[in-house]
């Protein structure tokens, strides 16, 4: 925390040497050790470490992983099942980092939410907040790029969408489209620069790391009454070892779920199809993203319409994108001065509302947008014909035995007919992705703005150790 | 916060069951009644006797169509396989393995001093032999439908839980409904085969196209074929495969009986070896390892609760 007298003591010659010349000791000790650190963060609080573990993970076995692929369209899936059978341990090392995509992201929606909780992006934090979503998107960047290297059926066709998204923009769509690719369609051209790009990105990930961790420590951790540090003393504990441990613990509890993935189930996580080797000619029944890209692959679905000179596509990659921009906004956009939900009756209510939403567009991601979720009335029968004068008409049936009879009586009689099914109207996922986006956007744009100015805080606490002592919060915290 | 845990739990679990669509109207694959060994928790193992049977079953039934490209003739005698003996931990000195391997007369991917290419028997380092020099052959010779490769089927099926790919392979092989088939002549002259159905909602009958049989568990639309009611098509839909393993197809080495649906299972478990070969590595070191995580978790807890003992927090 700025402002924070440095407690670091060279004891040893050397410690003296290097102190005053590069205090990197001094730094580790300060930020890692003796950093004043709120005393009432709850397990929520654990994911920023959890996610340090993810990133390291992710890096060393994606490094060794990376001396057995082949990044060749002909040998890629190839390579990757090799590393599964043939490199020692590499059947480990492949379900890791697998998983571990998987694991990254969980933990950092669980961070986010509770960024969003407990009001973490408001001053003085908007910088923290801002590297923070430039980290999640160099991160989907990354596992978009990942998915792709084992160069199966997903891989390749999900590329081809994403890709494509881009053309939808106009003028230098098509330009950034082929340079992606490298050429004019997804190849081998683009699967060497995916994997190039793929091991850039996670280093990039790591200096933002750096920047939000500095960021961070600059105005110290937000905690879950949002009242900032008053007295060190009576509010704060020393990093070390209140939180080591604590992290720790949670760290420890985190890798046994990771563990049961990658030991128990490494393939539930990903799509079966990505076992079969990519095809250009064949296209998958249904192409969806992995889990964690879901929600935003309805909201880019949920735009069926077209506004203006703008049609479906393009505003669908708008919303698509916006809902990223739009977090990037968030520290302007709420102007409650009161940073903890805690305190926030009517906004904990929609933040609620919110994250439900988050999980439900997931499931429209997933989805079939045309299946109905709730049917309303039976599908009906539906006979065409042309009779053998040649007039043209329709008729519905609500059973088959009359349709039937009735097609064979218009075919025995000269003419011809055929029957179809009539879907009745039905509440689709289309229709719930297109409810669900409008509140995703009304959140940012709407409920957050007027409910700062609206809404009466209840029953903030004076500071953290007031708050500690009175047990008098509503309970927020998970099972401790 | 406390209504939105168990919702979050509950949505959140809804949410990746369903992230791994199924396509199609296709049947949902079962295990068969004794289940798979390999699925238990928390250390499955394969039935070895059963994976090789399953190999005999690949050998003389599918490998005429199926290549298994990623996979080596060594692989069956390396740790884990099917014939692997603690005598040869070199699977390349294994004597069955080898046995096997130079039955098969494969094209030399060397060519010989004279640079010609030659059929050799093959060698443990080889790879499985394919049944077709290249996939357009393999189309050619199979009515333009593409045997695919079976080296990772079982994972390229179902939703990615322990046994969803065995349980696709097992259920499909027994699935056929070629007791139920019945001939008639078309109008053009031609033997057309049907099935009738009279399950339920679905009554009707069921037209199969010729060279393709009608499977309950194939991914696919039957309602261009049905002439019943479409909203009750059956389930499933047509592949290129004709049934395969009939009853005592193959005589069975150990003696087993070999009925449709044994060697169904056999090559099930065969096929769930070959997707994954480590996977007995894997499940004999998950319950060490989730043993340690679970002691160091509760270590940590007990230190967490003695460092913070005086804090009010």
């Amino acid at each position: 925390m700025s402002g924070h007298e440095s407690t670091y003591e060279p004891k040893t010659g050397i410690e003296k040497w290097l102190d005053s010349r590069l205090p990197i000791v001094r730094l580790a000790h300060d930020s890692f050790v003796d950093f004043p650190t709120p005393k009432n963060l709850n397990y929520w609080y654990t994911f920023g470490g959890i996610l340090a573990i993810c990133l390291a993970v992710q890096i060393i076995t994606g490094v060794v992983l990376a001396m057995h692929y082949t990044a060749d369209i002909d040998q890629a899936f190839g390579s990757v099942e090799r590393i599964m059978r043939d490199v020692p341990y590499g059947w480990l090392i492949r379900n890791i980092h697998m998983v571990g995509a998987s694991m990254f992201f969980l933990a950092v929606y669980v961070h986010m939410f509770r960024g969003l909780y407990y009001g973490s992006y408001k001053a003085p934090r908007e910088v923290l907040w801002l590297l923070g979503c430039i980290i999640y998107l160099l991160m989907m960047a990354t596992a978009f790029l990942g998915y792709m290297l084992p160069w199966g059926q997903m891989s390749l066709h999900g590329a081809n969408v994403i890709i494509n998204l881009f053309g939808a923009i106009p003028l230098v769509g098509e330009p950034i489209q082929s340079w992606l690719m490298g050429g004019p369609s997804v190849g081998n051209q683009t699967l060497q620069r995916f994997f190039s790009l793929h091991y850039l990105l996670p280093f990039m990930i790591a200096g933002v790391v750096i920047l939000h961790i500095w960021a961070l420590h600059v105005p110290g951790n937000n905690n879950p009454t949002g009242i900032e540090v008053q007295d060190v003393k009576k509010d704060t504990v020393p990093f070390h070892p209140y939180y080591t441990v604590k992290d720790g613990f949670a760290i420890v509890v985190f890798m046994i779920i990771f563990a049961v993935f990658v030991f128990y189930a490494p393939n539930v996580l990903g799509h079966a199809d990505n076992y079969i080797e990519a095809n250009p000619l064949v296209t998958p029944a249904h192409i969806v993203p992995e889990w964690y890209l879901l929600p935003f692959y309805a909201i880019l679905r949920a735009i069926t319409f077209n506004i203006g000179p703008m049609d479906a596509k393009l505003l669908g990659v708008i919303a698509m994108f916006g809902s990223i921009a739009v977090l990037f906004l968030l520290p302007w956009l709420d102007t409650s001065k009161v940073k903890s939900m805690r305190y926030r009756p009517v906004a904990k209510q929609f933040f609620m509302g919110f994250v439900v939403a988050c999980l439900l567009l997931g499931w429209c991601g997933a989805s079939n947008p045309d299946d109905p979720i709730i049917s309303m009335g039976e599908d009906k029968l539906l006979v065409s014909y042309t009779d053998s004068a040649g007039l043209e008409g329709q008729r519905t049936f609500e059973d088959y035995a009359p349709a039937a009879q009735f097609r064979d009586e218009q075919v025995a009689a000269g003419g011809v007919a055929s029957m179809a099914i009539e879907k009745a109207p039905a509440f689709t996922f289309k229709v719930l992705s297109q409810i669900l986006t409008a509140y995703y956007f009304a959140f940012f744009l709407l409920i957050l703005p007027v409910l700062g100015l609206r809404e009466r805080p209840k029953g903030e606490p004076d500071s953290i150790h007031q708050s500690i002592l009175g047990h008098d919060a509503p309970a927020a915290a998970p099972a401790e | 916060m406390k209504l939105f845990r168990p919702l979050l739990l509950g949505l959140g679990a809804i949410a990746l069951g369903l992230s791994a669509h199924a396509a199609g109207g296709a049947k949902h694959a079962h295990a068969p009644e004794k289940g798979w060994s390999f699925a238990k928790v928390p250390a499955g193992k394969l039935d070895k006797e059963s994976v090789q049977r399953g190999f005999q079953v690949y050998q003389e039934v599918c490998s005429s169509c199926h290549g298994m490209k990623l996979l080596s003739y060594r692989n069956l005698g390396e740790k884990g396989g099917p014939f692997y003996s603690d005598e040869y931990k070199n699977a390349n000195d294994n004597p069955l393995v080898k046995a096997i391997a130079a039955e098969i007369e494969i094209l030399d991917p060397t060519p010989d001093e004279n640079g010609d290419l030659v059929y050799r028997p093959a060698i443990p380092a080889d790879q499985f032999r394919s049944p077709y020099p290249n996939d357009n052959a393999a189309k050619a010779a199979n009515g333009g439908a593409l045997p695919p490769d079976l080296s990772v089927i079982t994972k390229a099926r179902g939703h990615g839980a322990e046994g969803d790919g065995a349980s696709y392979i097992y259920s499909l092989m027994t699935g056929y409904k070629d007791d139920k088939i019945k001939t008639k002549t078309g109008d053009d002259g031609l033997n057309v085969n049907y099935i009738e159905f009279d399950d339920g909602d679905t009554v009707g009958t069921l037209t199969q196209p010729t060279g393709l049989y009608y499977n309950p568990y194939f991914a696919g639309d039957t309602t261009p074929q049905w002439d019943g009611d479409p909203r009750h098509a059956p389930y499933g839909g047509f592949l290129a495969m004709a049934p395969q393993l009939l009853d005592g197809r193959v005589e069975y080495i150990d003696g087993t009986e070999a009925t449709t649906s044994q060697m169904a299972y056999d090559v099930a478990n065969f096929l769930q070896w070959a997707g994954d070969p480590k996977q007995g590595q894997r499940k004999s070191l998950a319950l060490p390892v989730m043993l340690y995580l679970v002691l160091l978790a509760i270590l940590l807890w007990f230190s967490y609760k003695r460092i913070w003992r005086d804090v009010a927090h």
